[in-house]
């Protein structure tokens, strides 16, 4: 017998998903058309890669194979671990490291929904451990024809050092610790565009715009990405109004790196996030903070992935001590 | 009058579908082939019946009389003959029966005799005691009687009239308001007079705009502190919390009452019924419901109370491919188990489904904690907690999480795009809770009557063995000889314990022998030989040890 409501909202899991994807292509259509093409190429392995990964696990824990894959939660994961990958990695690292996302991470811990951890963040974070020259080699945008790039990630000869660069995140870093240099002479040198790295800083605006449809959308709420991006400026604001000469811009921080995938696709994931409102604030806070801490004084280029790792561990505390006030129970304190 | 609204979190705006029924004026329903009366009114109360088979009734006469603080009395729905008193279904979810009085109608629809029913010339309580023999209760769901909502007549400002009616397909208040405005603010005026509030709120949804207007004319003859105000269309904008908190910005928490905040509220229904009782005597024998779905003809009709679903869908003609009938809206109503369920005051709706119209919901799939549940909760509760803590059996966590303050609204599993059924999870929660302290109390109140049955075994024992010593004392205090005797001082007490009564008593029995014996000699030893009376003597001797000897033994 079936219960009451009788009606239900035209919405699926699948429907949340598809948001997810549609939002990722203003990103990709940049990426494949500024930086590397090879980026689609990716895309297929790692969508394969997931699907089938998805689908050996389901099978060994014999469950239901089709409602799962039909879900598209294992593409979106396979995606988000493309985009937070070098493209020029060869084909068996981003195999591995969505084997590592759908696998360990999300089956091992009971499948959808059931994650404490972010599946691409610990990906990211277990290969640059892993593979820490691999994981490095970052193409600069447009220097790389797609002949070379597919050479690379199909397993040719691995020429690196002339055709990779640090990130723009990696060479200030390295650059502001050699004797006299300022953000400013760091700046100077080529790779850099407008506000962040040449070309890849074209990937902040495409990522906002899938936010923003994600937003007008309602899969995401405003609370995450606003407390990340805001965070992220406050802090590292601080410390360039303080010292300009060794402290890079806001912008340059929101336009680099992971910042605004981060913002709207990763710190969003609501499985492994927070969920209250004002847990949500906290936990997208507490990742700026971290990220940028990392970023600038830790061992890491870039920090946002071990600090959604280390604020996805914070969850069930932030969640159970922002519980919201419950209708009826106004002023009332023991709430 | 009022500033603002003030809003609740949360809800849903599902499909209204109110076109469907909104158009077509009330109709009467034609007098059913017999009614079924349920005695139980509600889950709290039930009816004794007043009537035998065979006996006649007039409309309007009463069959049930309303039992404890929260029974109302029942009502014959129009004249004719008792057939039968027997269990037929009621309207849950369970499909459980319930004793109910059937009656065979005669078609005459003679009335009892009535007339209005001055409740200014008597003291509140009668006017209160005259509702509640009229049968009013809440005619907007939960059935609660009206005579207690209005509670003690003092203490409130607010009266608010609830023609919300926010649920979809249901249209049967809103063309109550818009044909009978002036009846149902003559009710209304008068359950203000009764609950002694200052102020009328009438909360309307936006969507009513016909309704809105038709009460506001009503109301503009009656004074400055009764308005009719527009609510934003938005479920469960009709649920009592819901609307109290939207017209009044008040928030009053589950297991609390509007009373308490200095605020009332009444279903436009009821406050009709209220303008009926009181107006024309007449108790509550029929309400409109709303009959509508996958038919032919959908629409509102004043229906007898006691009347089968099955003989209204006749007047709707239901089409071929209905599969179930909902009695209620979709999101709160209950699937009906049998068509023999009859019509009663908390029925506003039936709806003929389909599977076009009501799709079975697709297969659950996992939750992705995505929060579009807390997001439409309108009591601010993050559902999916709740989910995961009922699925894990930990009812304590649940109810720390405030599972009891869930409206079972269903606006959660509306929006959940896992399709998780949450509400019933929180209906299993719920259950498993109060059975679980159900066993509690029942085994706390087992131990305690058993602890009580002890005391009360002892007490009797002492209470008889105090008893008989003091029967012994009296006993003996009436002979003359023993009242000089100084042992009779040493009467056992009645307060000591058993023992020592059984001790006392002993100790008395010889007395009064060594008395007896002392006292009376037997006059037949007079004249005996003094060998005989050392003979005498020393079987007497012997005697008293032995006696002795067996208080001695006696413990």
């Amino acid at each position: 017998m079936l219960n009451s409501p009788y009606i239900r909202k035209p919405a699926s899991v699948q429907g949340v998903m598809l948001a997810v994807l549609v939002a990722l292509i203003p990103a990709l259509v940049v990426y494949a058309w500024q930086i590397a093409a090879v980026v689609l190429v990716n895309l297929a392995i790692a969508t394969a890669t997931a699907m089938a990964g998805e689908a050996f696990v389901l099978k060994l824990r014999a469950r239901p194979i089709a409602p799962a894959l039909s879900d598209l939660s294992a593409v979106v994961t396979a995606w988000l671990v493309v985009l937070c990958f070098p493209p020029i990695l060869p084909w068996w690292a981003t195999v591995l490291g969505v084997l590592i996302a759908i696998v360990a991470v999300k089956h091992l811990y009971g499948g959808l929904g059931q994650n404490p951890f972010n599946p691409a963040m610990v990906a990211y974070c277990a290969m640059i451990v892993a593979f820490p020259a691999l994981m490095s080699q970052w193409p600069p945008a447009g220097q790389l024809d797609f002949q070379t790039q597919l050479g690379l990630v199909l397993g040719g000869v691995r020429e690196l050092d002339g055709i990779t660069g640090a990130t723009a995140l990696d060479t200030v870093k390295t650059g502001l610790r050699a004797a006299g240099a300022t953000v400013e002479t760091v700046m100077a040198q080529g790779s850099f565009g407008l506000v962040g790295g040449r070309g890849w800083e074209w990937l902040a605006p495409a990522y906002a715009a899938g936010g923003a449809y994600l937003l007008a959308r309602r899969v995401i709420t405003w609370h995450m990405p606003a407390a990340f991006l805001v965070a992220l400026a406050m802090i590292s604001g601080a410390f360039w109004l303080a010292n300009p000469g060794q402290f890079t811009s806001p912008l340059f921080h929101l336009a680099s790196g992971g910042a605004m995938l981060g913002a709207f696709f990763i710190v969003t994931d609501p499985v492994s996030g927070a969920t209250t409102p004002r847990g949500k604030l906290i936990f997208a806070a507490g990742v700026a903070l971290v990220a940028y801490v990392i970023r600038v004084f830790g061992a890491f280029p870039e920090g946002i992935a071990f600090a959604v790792l280390l604020m996805n561990i914070c969850v069930p505390l932030i969640d159970m001590n922002t519980q919201p006030r419950v209708f009826g129970y106004r002023g009332d304190k023991t709430r | 009058m009022i500033s603002r609204l003030f809003n609740f979190r949360g809800g849903v705006k599902p499909e209204p579908h109110k076109s469907e029924s909104s158009g077509t004026p009330i109709e009467k329903a034609p007098l059913p082939k017999r009614l079924v009366i349920p005695l139980r009114q509600s889950l709290r109360s039930t009816a004794r019946c007043l009537v035998e088979p065979g006996q006649k009734v007039l409309k309007g006469e009463q069959i049930g009389q309303g039992e404890g603080a929260l029974g109302t009395g029942v009502h014959a729905s129009t004249s004719g003959t008792v057939v039968e008193i027997a269990p037929y279904p009621m309207a849950h979810a369970s499909g459980l029966e319930t004793l109910s009085v059937v009656i065979a109608p005669d078609g005459e629809e003679r009335w009892i005799d009535r007339a209005p029913f001055d409740y200014r010339k008597v003291s509140r309580e009668e006017a209160l005691g005259w509702l509640r023999s009229c049968g009013i209760l809440g005619l907007g769901g939960a059935g609660f009687p009206t005579h207690v909502k209005l509670g003690s007549g003092t203490g409130i400002d607010t009266l608010v009239i609830n023609g919300a009616e926010c649920e979809p397909w249901i249209t049967c208040d809103d063309r109550l308001m818009r044909e009978r405005a002036a009846d149902v603010l003559s009710g209304a005026m008068i359950l203000r007079e009764l609950i002694g509030a200052r102020r009328v709120l009438v909360g309307i949804e936006d969507n009513k705009p016909d309704a809105i207007e038709r009460m506001r004319a009503a109301a503009s003859g009656v004074g400055d502190d009764v308005a009719v105000v527009a609510v934003p269309a938005l479920y469960p904008a009709g649920g009592e919390r819901q609307l109290i908190r939207v017209l009044t910005g008040i928030e009053i928490p589950q297991g609390k009452f509007g009373t308490d905040f200095g605020v009332q509220c009444f279903n436009v229904g009821t406050a009709e019924a209220v303008h009926r009782a009181i107006q024309f005597g007449e108790p509550l024998l029929s309400r409109i419901v709303t009959l509508t779905g996958n038919v032919a003809r959908p629409g509102n009709y004043e229906i007898l109370l006691g009347t089968q679903v099955a003989e209204l869908l006749a007047l709707v003609g239901p089409k071929a491919d209905t599969d179930r009938y909902i009695m209620g809206g979709p999101m709160m109503g209950i699937e009906l188990q049998s068509l023999g369920v009859p019509v009663t005051a908390t029925t506003n709706c039936i709806i003929a489904a389909s599977p076009a119209l009501f799709p079975p919901p697709p297969p659950e799939q996992p939750c992705i904690r995505c929060g579009e549940c807390a997001r439409a909760c309108p009591a601010d509760l993050q559902p999916f907690e709740l989910y995961w803590f009922s699925r894990a059996k930990n009812f304590g966590k649940a109810r720390e999480y405030h599972l009891f303050d869930c409206i079972e609204c269903g606006c959660c599993a509306y929006v959940c795009p896992s399709h998780i059924p949450l509400v019933d999870y929180f209906r299993f929660s719920k259950g498993e809770i109060q059975a679980r302290e159900h066993e509690r109390t029942a085994s706390e109140q087992a131990r305690t009557r058993f602890e009580f049955r002890n005391f009360r075994q002892e007490r009797e024992k002492a209470e008889k063995a105090a008893k008989l010593a003091a029967k012994v004392a009296e006993t003996r205090a009436k002979r003359p000889e023993a009242a000089t005797a100084p042992e009779t001082a040493a009467a056992p007490e009645p307060a000591a314990s058993p023992e020592d009564l059984k001790k006392a008593l002993v100790a008395a029995a010889l007395a009064r022998a060594k008395q007896q014996k002392a006292a009376v000699t037997p006059k037949n030893t007079d004249r005996l030989s003094a060998e005989t009376q050392a003979e005498i003597a020393a079987i007497d001797a012997r005697r008293e040890k032995l006696t002795t000897q067996d208080a001695d033994k006696t413990p």
